[in-house]
This record gives C-alpha cells, structure tokens and sequence, in this order.
C-alpha cells in the first residue's frame, strides 16, 4: 500500500502545547485530581499518557496514576485476519474499581479501538468513570462513542490516514494526513 | 514477522525464535491471571476439542481453562470413553470429531508420533499434549517459561535432568528446546533408563552415574516421576532408588546455591523427591502450573485463532487503529 503526504496536521510545538492544554482541561473537568488515572492505549497512547501526567504533575505536583492496556486480546476484527496480532503486555499496576479514568490514544475514528479498550478495563474492575482523550479526532464513527478531550477535529476521507509521530516510537514528531494511492 | 504456525507437534522442529516468540507472548496471559474476570471473547466462538486417549489431570485441565478463559468452547474426549473400549481407530475417532467442525484439536495419546499422524490427515490445527514417549512440547515450554522468569535468560544454562529419561517424552522435550539455546545436560538415573543412545538428541549432553556428580554446578534440575505405568520390565525398587536419586535437601546442596528445582507432575513425594525440596524455595513446581496456563492460552490464541489459514488477507484499511 502506498500513501502519499497530503499535509502537516500538527508541529511538534502545536504537538507539545495541544497536550499542555488537554492536561490543563482533564484536571479542570475532573474538579480536581482525586481519584483520577491515565490509561495509555497500546501502542501511541501510552507516551501521549505519559506526557499528559508529567504535565499534570508539573502544575498540580500530583502524580497521577498512569496503566498501559493492550487491546489486542479484545478486537472485534480477530476472526477475519489471517494471522494473530501479537499480545502485548496489559499493566495497570493500581485497583481500578472506583477509579475516575481517563484513556488516552492519539487517533479516534471508528471506536472500534475505544469499545476494546472499555472490555478491557471491565475486566478489570468497576470504574467509576471513563472519559476518552485524543489527540486527533477524524470522524467516521461506527460505534456510539465520543471523547471529552480532543486535541484537533478534522475532517478525513475513507482513504487519509492521519499518522502520529511521537519520538518515544517513531523517532521523529508531527501529525501529518496521509492518502492511499493505487 | 513469524511464519504462521499451523500446529505444535513438538519442540525439536521449532526454531529459537519461534520459542521465544512463544515466551513472550505467554507473558501478557501470565498477567492475565491475575485477573478479577478471567473470561476474554477472544476465542468466542471457536471449538476446541481435547481428544485425551490417555489419562491426564493436570494437561486436560490446564488445557481446557486456557481455552475456556479465551472464551472457547471445547469437547471432551477422555480415555475412559466407551468409543475406544469399542475398539474405533484413533484415525476414526478424530475425524468423528473433526466431523464436528471443532476449530483446533489437543491430543494426547499412548502411541509416539500420535500427534504428527494425525496432523498429517486433519485440516485444523492440532497441539501435542503427549505423544507415548516423544514429545510433550507445552510442558517444555512452561517449563523453559519458567527457567527465564527466575533465571532471566534460558542461555547456557547447566541442566540435571533426573530419573527415567527412557521413557520420559518430557525429558525429550526438555532436551530439544534447552540445547538450542545453548544448555549443557547432564541426564542422570538408573542405567536402565539412562542408555547410550540418549546422547544423541543433542550436543553438550553427557550421562552420568552417580547423583552428586550429576547435581555438581546445575543452575537447572529436571526431577522426573517414576513411571510405573509404562514399564514393562521389572521396575527398581523404591528403597533402591530413593538411595541412589532422590533429590534430597542434602543433595540439592551440591548444585548451584540458588538452583531451579521443576518437575512436571505428579510428584511422589519421599521416591524421587523429598518434601522439603518440593515445598522448598528453590521448587518452582507452582509457577510450572501456572505458567503451563500461560502457554496454553497463547497456543491457542494463535494456532486456534484467526481466520482459517486459507481466509485472504483483509484490506489493511480501516484501522487507523492499533498498532
């Protein structure tokens, strides 16, 4: 499959200040920070998690907790592919019941990702709450399923992939939009 | 990326990375464990059959959690079932089952080669859960799971594996994945059991008579149980052998200070291995159980899961998702 580049979304500056002020606005919608926790989604979610609690604790001086959970093992699309994706590790090293959580990935499009993501935790316990943060929202929705903190909304085609670069995975750091080309 | 395994016949065909591959992804489900709700819809659907020609506990039920906790559903033929007592073929059994569109099969059975047979007629996937005295390629597998959570790497390790190697299909195993990374054996027991031409399942591997020269500067010791069931010649008596290869307190001493006791189960405590060492801290025969879950549920993640191995690749498309 080859894509061209059709534009830059996000700098590494708009990067950097869009999660300063999604950190700013989870703790103001949360009225405070008790009772909060980050979960980073495998695999982009877990820097842009990581990020936003460092931020959090710069202007707060409160750590928030942060897990990493691996959906892999709750994919509706399991069946159709012809080989396995590899497991990665599920660790969210605090009780979740009665948590006030917050899951972090970099790109919302269908929720097919999100409604995993939500069985996942459920195995885990009872939360509180589960708001979603993202840092790019493309539209095109297939499940019921909205985030509270969203970094960017734009408009996409069937074809664009929005593809996030964050250094702690793909080295270099910008959002770009992305088309197919047969 | 990993050729796709279609059935786990046992160790000696696979290659390191393939091992490891396995490992690392029992990882994931070791945590899973831990679990308040151990039920995933991972496997929702799909069939496993557990075809036990021969009897097992510990095997059939790790094998059936592990699919039950994948949320598969499985069908169970034991040892005991009046079809075999009837005189039905294994070849007629398995494909009464296959009848039954199960996704995957387990087998165990008396005979070696038992699993590769039957593999070589069935379209689905088929794991070896024992084959006479082949292979047991799980129980290699949690057992080498095992080796790597306490000793960090499964590299050039010193392996003692004591008693009936003969007829042991789990010393085989133990034998084929341990020397492809390196291992250094020593196998150890009755000279019945322990005959020349063990040393040719792998380099590096030597028998030795005497148990304190078999333990001297093991990191690793395999302890196996006296098989009864399967020898035909008259067996050694117990005195006689508690004497000469129980793994004692004392005995255990003159191996490496913080060496890794394993046996694979049942344990006939006070014949080859006193109950202070299998209850003692250097046993790792709890984690074997659990990490033999952990295995299991990673086998059947990938070898039963999935679409069929002819289905054709989906269009990569729609995710902007997971990776």
């Amino acid at each position: 499959m080859r894509v061209v580049e059709k534009r830059q979304l996000l700098s590494a500056e708009e990067i950097d200040r869009t999660l300063q002020r999604l950190a700013h606005e989870i703790v103001e919608k949360s009225g405070g920070t008790k009772n909060l926790a980050l979960i980073g989604v495998r695999r982009r979610g877990v820097p842009l998690s990581q990020r936003l609690a460092r931020t959090i604790f710069g202007f707060s001086k409160f750590e928030v907790p942060v897990g990493t959970l691996d959906i892999t093992l709750y994919r509706d699309d399991l069946s159709t592919v012809a080989q396995q994706p590899v497991v990665q590790s599920t660790e969210i090293s605090f009780p979740v019941d009665d948590r006030d959580l917050v899951v972090v990935d970099d790109v919302l499009y269908t929720g097919r990702t999100i409604r995993a993501a939500m069985n996942g935790l459920f195995d885990l316990g009872r939360p509180r709450r589960i708001r979603l943060c993202v840092l790019i929202d493309r539209g095109h929705r297939e499940m019921p399923i909205e985030a509270s903190f969203i970094g960017q909304t734009i408009q996409t085609s069937d074809t664009e992939i929005v593809e996030v670069h964050l250094r702690e995975v793909d080295g270099d750091e910008r959002v770009v939009l992305v088309d197919r080309v047969s | 990326m990993l050729q796709r395994l279609q059935d786990l016949l046992g160790i000696e065909p696979l290659t390191r990375e393939q091992i490891t591959f396995i490992l690392d992804q029992a990882k994931p489900f070791q945590e899973f464990q831990r679990y308040p709700l151990k039920k995933l819809a991972t496997l929702r659907g799909k069939t496993v059959a557990l075809a036990f020609f021969e009897p097992s506990t510990r095997t059939r039920i790790s094998f059936a959690t592990a699919a039950a906790r994948l949320g598969a559903d499985t069908m169970n033929l034991q040892a005991e079932s009046s079809s075999l007592k009837k005189g039905e073929s294994l070849l007629d059994t398995v494909r009464t089952l296959e009848a039954m569109r199960p996704d995957g099969i387990v087998i165990r059975h008396s005979s070696s080669g038992a699993a590769d047979f039957v593999a070589a007629r069935l379209e689905i996937p088929v794991l070896n859960a024992g084959d006479g005295t082949h292979e047991h390629p799980t129980q290699g597998l949690l057992d080498a799971l095992t080796i790597r959570d306490r000793k960090g790497s499964l590299e050039g390790r010193n392996i003692t594996i004591l008693g009936d190697i003969l007829h042991s299909r789990v010393a085989r195993s133990n034998i084929y994945l341990l020397s492809k990374f390196g291992a250094r054996i020593t196998l150890c027991g009755p000279a019945m059991w322990v005959p020349r031409e063990l040393e040719c399942l792998a380099p590096n591997l030597r028998r030795v008579s005497r148990i304190e020269d078999a333990l001297a500067g093991a990191d690793v010791i395999v302890v196996l149980r006296v098989q009864t069931e399967r020898m035909h010649e008259p067996a050694i008596a117990d005195e006689e052998y508690i004497l000469g290869y129980q793994l004692t307190e004392a005995r255990l001493g003159l191996a490496q200070p913080d060496a890794l006791v394993l046996h694979p189960g049942p344990m006939i405590r006070g014949l080859e291995i006193d109950s202070a060492v299998a209850d003692g801290a250097q046993s790792g025969v709890l984690e074997q159980v659990a990490n033999g879950l952990a295995v299991r549920m990673a086998l059947l993640y990938h070898l039963v899961g999935g679409a069929p191995i002819d289905a054709p690749h989906p269009a990569k498309e729609r995710s902007n998702a997971a990776d």
